[in-house]
């Protein structure tokens, strides 16, 4: 017997005496992720119906082989198309793994999955099923120490994904000085993923957080009280920037598939 | 029986708040070894509950400051009656006694410069408290355990073995003497109920306060005197007991917080006190000797906030005694709150947001404990026991108890340094400078004097009277005749004093001794707090008669000892100490002359102040040499 | 306003103990403290249980209340439903002693095993500068009491007993943290020894221990994830350990 039972310790039978609806939260989160990564896989081999001139999807963006239109395609299509036993790849497939792995190293995911996916702990003072514990010391999880590689590609996808949000302002025409509904999910997208990055504890930590005296660092100090303010909200935004590039998605898609019409305020 | 656990060491310190660390820093870096034994865990003593600062003129917000204008502002709070010599150490070794404390890592506020930062206090002249945020208190328990641990891991670096140890929830019954020298001293494990003796020729007693002997104090539990009645019963003295700080403003409501600080600082921040029909009482209760300082009307006090040079202070921030005689008599009169408190109110006066950021303990203890947000509310307020200026009486340089070879005292528990009267954040500049030099008494004495071995009959006899409890069935309970004594004390001693109720105290404090005699304990010897209170409320009687007594014999009004039936301070009682000492029965009170001040330290002040205090003679006299 | 209050309490030593049924009186605006030292004085006075200030200063009266680690000093009886049940054990991560006390020793080790303090050799009493916004970040970890519930809740140890000997725990490295910023410290090799001999890699940041701190420092936030990236900085990044081969800037910033 380990842990709340080990021979030395109070005897009492329950893993916890929580009397609180404790399992929410984790299933919640469970929930929300599994949800998302459904919907992402769906829409990542689907490999349709993410362009509709000036909107491009936010899992297809930039769009890098040849299965793209080439007014599509940001960086162009160095890849040409890549297929494996007869079957194109999905160009999303090509870049999904940045953001995947940011958010998988993410010091606020892993809080997140660790307890729900994981159940390490499930809860606080809710004993975990686990026999034996290593944490974040062998690998795969050492790995997590990768985090701020992840947090530095991020940045290229926001800045391309920011390209985008100001390309839709432009007409199915391409003539500038235009602006839809499509433009705003866009720039809300864009902008939450700014505000996700940084938020983050790596941004924080190469910000200013490593400096020993700040007192030297005027400039890099102001910055770093005001990525710790971000950093405070970081839960919320990983949140609502999941779901805003969901959303943004969902939108592209219906405007591309011809559900709906992206309006056009001018 | 099984053995006897039984230690040997060069110096015991009993207490492990700032005073007892520091002395034990002192003695273990002259190479002594030494036992540490304390009645909580380590680090948890009633020093972190201090939270304003610590008093020392090191003058980095003010460069006027210096040793002799603290000495002048402590003698004044005192109302003249501290042992000159001691304010004079105090005064002279702050500064020092804090830079050493952030050598060994402690982190206090700073200037611009990157000094340490000084905060105003009352009766300061200038700003002189070091402090962080409001938890000083801790940062000096920290530091020093921190300072500790570092001296243990050299010693186990060096020697492979510890020569400072610590020994956490640990009572000491008893000081045990062999031909008249201290020899060790005597406790049991609160944990285990086992007995233990520590064979030691210095023992320093840094036990703090005696709060809990009364019914509303800010003291913890282990406030309960022990260090007082451990140095009576040893045949010390102890000075001048009558002198209680009542502090102004301690919660009332809900009753289980009651007695809980309030700090000043609420009032430095602008609080104002008002009574049940909304007055303002405080410009009521301004004595005359203020009058040219504080502010009579509210148009005056308010605008103080804003240009303190041209306007006098608002009369809330009076020296504490004032206000806590105020509040009571208001309370007294009918005008208080259905809880027997006032309102102190910050939230008409300044925002939610700098009320949170300068006073966020406060914040908190009230919207946590109280369900006040005083951001929004008034607090509701009430003098509660929270100092003893009395205690062992000692020498000032090295802090050995007068009359017992081998004992010292440092801290709140010894006596002479504050006078009458303590002034906010001299106490633990106090635990520092003679925390340190108790250090050093024991460090020359245990160098000059043989270690005596306890004998056999000692341990026997201390043994006994641990057992005692165990061995009687339906006798008295201690909780309840704690409780008796409490009411006692708070109703017959406590802030307005006269000679029937303080008469009518002794007779009952004495009749509780009686009673205690037949204490029992239920449960075994394994961590039985009713066990461990029958101890504690044995020294609590010692220290209730004590005061009493000396309340009753001190027949005028100062500091913290106000007498309804002698309302005003009288200039031939400030010459005058009163020493309990212990007879083995009752505690006896005779009268000793105060040291009188040197004229180096006369000088220091305008006789026409000194006029206040001193007798004509004294000052015509003018100092001692 | 007094009412009728049903607790359970555990009682009992390391050899064996159980939940106890009581009836106790509450009265408004108490804490649980209160209603345990109610017990003691009328029902059980025998009872073990630790406090000290009973203000939330001094971090004595951990427990467990309702299975979550809290202060009973600071946990308002009234917090709790009308009728519902308040149970109350011993911290759940350490030996238990008897009733409510258990022992922490375990705490007071890890303390010895953090380097202390080590300031400039040539730095005298008096002469120290620091600025304010460089004392701040090590001044949050200085507020902790050392109530240990942080060290109770973190499932490392709480959950793995054999983790012990090899993690310091959330208290310790806001302890590290602390002194790798101070602004004088001059020990270089605090990131090193946090990962290989405290065990902060053992840690998956899943903030229980924030969640607990009656002090409100976010150890995961402002300590534990900043040292984790300074670790990286030292043993894990070669951009930058290539970086501090040539500038030799370990120790500049």
């Amino acid at each position: 017997m380990s842990g709340v039972f080990s021979p030395s310790r109070a005897k009492i039978a329950v893993r916890t005496l929580r009397t609180d609806r404790w399992w929410l939260q984790p299933a919640i989160t469970v929930a929300v992720l599994v949800s998302f990564i459904i919907y992402a896989t769906i829409r990542a081999f689907e490999a349709k119906f993410y362009f509709a001139e000036p909107l491009i999807s936010p899992f297809y963006s930039p769009c890098l082989t040849s299965a793209c239109p080439t007014n599509g395609s940001l960086l162009g299509q160095p890849f040409g198309t890549i297929a494996i036993f007869g079957m194109v790849i999905s160009p999303a497939l090509f870049i999904l793994i940045f953001p995947l792995g940011f958010r998988m190293t993410c010091y606020y995911y892993r809080k997140a999955y660790y307890r729900s996916f994981w159940q390490s702990p499930p809860a606080c003072a809710v004993a975990e099923p686990h026999k034996t514990y290593t944490g974040e010391t062998r690998a795969p999880l050492i790995l997590q120490n990768g985090h701020r590689w992840f947090f530095f590609a991020g940045l290229i996808f926001n800045v391309l994904l920011s390209i985008d949000a100001v390309l839709a302002f432009r007409n199915a025409e391409g003539q500038w000085g235009h602006m839809s509904i499509g433009t705003l999910v866009l720039l809300t997208n864009a902008t939450l993923l700014w505000l996700y990055s940084a938020s983050c504890h790596t941004c924080r930590h190469t910000i200013g957080g490593r400096l020993k005296h700040f007192s030297q660092h005027p400039l890099r100090y102001k910055l770093w009280t005001w990525v710790s303010v971000l950093n405070h909200k970081h839960p919320t935004f990983a949140w609502i920037s999941l779901f805003g590039v969901a959303l943004t998605d969902v939108y592209v898609r219906a405007v591309s598939s011809g559900s709906i019409s992206n309006l056009y305020f001018f | 029986m099984s053995e006897l656990e039984r230690h040997k060491f060069d110096v015991v310190v009993i207490g492990a708040g700032g005073a007892g660390l520091r002395a034990a820093v002192e003695a273990r870096e002259a190479g002594l070894s030494v036992a540490i034994i304390c009645k909580s865990l380590f680090g948890k003593a009633h020093t972190v509950m201090a939270e304003g600062g610590a008093a020392a003129s090191m003058g980095n917000v003010n460069s006027g400051d210096n040793w002799m204008v603290h000495f002048r502002d402590t003698m004044r709070g005192g109302k003249f009656l501290n042992h000159y010599r001691m304010a004079e150490l105090h005064a002279k070794e702050s500064p020092d006694r804090i830079y050493e404390l952030e050598m060994w890592g402690a982190l206090f506020d700073r200037t611009k410069e990157g000094k340490i930062s000084q905060r105003n206090f009352g009766g300061h002249e200038y700003p002189r408290l070091a402090h962080v945020g409001d938890r000083t208190g801790l940062e000096l328990i920290r530091t020093m355990q921190q300072k500790i641990v570092a001296l243990q891991q050299n010693d186990m670096k060096t020697f492979g073995k510890l020569w400072i140890e610590v020994f956490a929830e640990l009572t000491v019954t008893e000081i045990l003497k062999e031909d008249g020298k201290v020899a060790g001293v005597y406790g049991y494990w609160r944990e285990s109920g086992s007995e233990v003796l520590f064979e030691a020729p210095a023992v320093i007693i840094a036990t703090g306060g005696v709060g809990k002997t009364f019914k509303i104090t800010s003291n913890s539990w282990e406030g309960t005197g022990d260090g007082h009645a451990l140095a009576l019963k040893a045949g010390a003295n102890l000075v001048d007991m009558e002198f209680l700080q009542f502090h102004p403003t301690g919660m009332v409501w809900p009753p289980s917080v009651r007695g809980i600080l309030v700090t000043e600082s609420v009032r430095g921040e602008g609080g104002i006190l008002t009574n049940i029909k909304g007055e303002r009482f405080m410009f009521k209760y301004i004595p005359d000797v203020f009058k040219d300082k504080y502010a009579d009307n509210e148009a005056e006090a308010d605008r103080w906030y804003l240009d303190q040079d041209k306007n006098r202070r608002p009369p809330e921030l009076l020296p504490r005694d004032e206000v806590a005689r105020a509040i009571n008599t208001e309370v007294k009169a009918g005008r208080g709150t259905e809880h027997g408190g006032v309102f102190l109110d910050v939230s008409k006066r300044i925002s939610a947001e700098i009320i949170k950021k300068r006073l966020p303990s406060m914040w908190h203890q009230f919207y946590e404990l109280a369900g006040v947000d005083i951001t929004k509310e008034p607090m509701e307020v009430g003098p509660t026991c929270h100092y003893v200026m009395g205690g062992v009486e000692v020498v000032p340089e090295t802090a050995a108890a007068v009359g017992v070879d081998g004992l010292f005292a440092a801290g709140e528990v010894a006596g002479g340094m504050h006078g009458s009267n303590r002034l906010g954040g001299n106490s633990l500049s106090d635990l520092l400078v003679f925390g340190r030099r108790a250090g050093i008494g024991a460090i020359e004495y245990v160098r000059a004097n043989e270690a005596k071995s306890v004998s056999d009959s000692s341990i026997k006899a201390a043994s006994q009277r641990i057992e005692a409890p165990f061995t009687r069935t339906g006798g008295e309970n201690a909780y309840s005749l704690h409780a008796e004594l409490q009411e006692i004390t708070h109703n017959l001693v406590g802030i307005i004093r006269t000679k029937s109720e303080l008469v009518e105290a002794i007779e009952k404090i004495a009749d509780i001794r009686t009673r205690s005699a037949n204490i029992s304990v239920t449960g075994g010897r394994k961590f039985n707090p009713g066990f461990h209170l029958a101890f504690d409320l044995d020294n609590m009687l010692l220290v209730a008669e004590s005061t009493a007594k000396c309340a009753v014999g001190r027949e005028e009004s100062r500091g913290g000892h106000t007498r309804d039936d002698f309302p005003g301070m009288d200039n031939k009682w400030r010459q005058v100490n009163q020493i309990s000492s212990f007879d083995g029965q009752k505690v006896n009170v005779r009268k000793q002359a105060l040291p009188s001040i040197p004229k180096e330290l006369f000088d220091l002040f305008d006789v026409h102040e000194l006029e206040k205090y001193m007798t004509a003679e004294e000052i015509a006299k003018g100092g001692s040499n | 306003m007094a009412r009728k209050l049903n607790m359970r309490i555990w009682r009992g030593d390391s050899v064996d103990g159980a939940l106890q049924d009581v009836q106790v009186e509450a009265n408004e605006g108490e804490v649980v403290l209160d209603v345990i030292h109610r017990v003691q004085a009328t029902q059980m006075g025998d009872l073990a249980v630790r406090w000290n200030c009973k203000a939330g200063k001094c971090g004595s009266c951990s427990m467990e209340i309702n299975g979550k680690p809290r202060l009973a000093c600071m946990t308002q009886v009234a917090s709790y439903g009308e009728e519902e049940t308040i149970t109350v054990t011993p911290l759940r991560a350490f030996p238990v002693i008897k009733d409510l006390v258990t022992d922490v020793s375990f705490n007071y080790k890890k303390a010895m095993e953090i380097p202390a303090y080590a300031p400039p050799s040539d730095l005298k009493p008096g002469e120290a500068r620091m600025q304010q916004v460089d004392v701040e970040r090590s001044q949050e970890f200085r507020k902790c009491i050392e109530c240990f519930l942080c060290q109770d809740t973190c499932h490392v140890i709480r959950d793995h007993e054999e983790n012990k000997k090899s993690f310091a725990g959330p208290r310790f490295f806001i302890r590290i943290a602390e002194l790798d910023m101070h602004p004088l410290d001059t020990l270089r090799n605090r990131k090193q020894t946090a990962q290989e001999e405290h065990g902060l890699g053992m840690c998956n940041i899943t903030k229980c221990c924030t969640e607990v701190c009656p002090e409100h420092i976010r150890i995961t936030d402002n300590a534990i994830i900043p040292m984790k990236e300074r670790v990286v900085d030292v043993k894990y990044d070669p951009v930058r350990w290539l970086g501090s081969k040539i500038r030799k800037r370990e120790g500049i910033v």
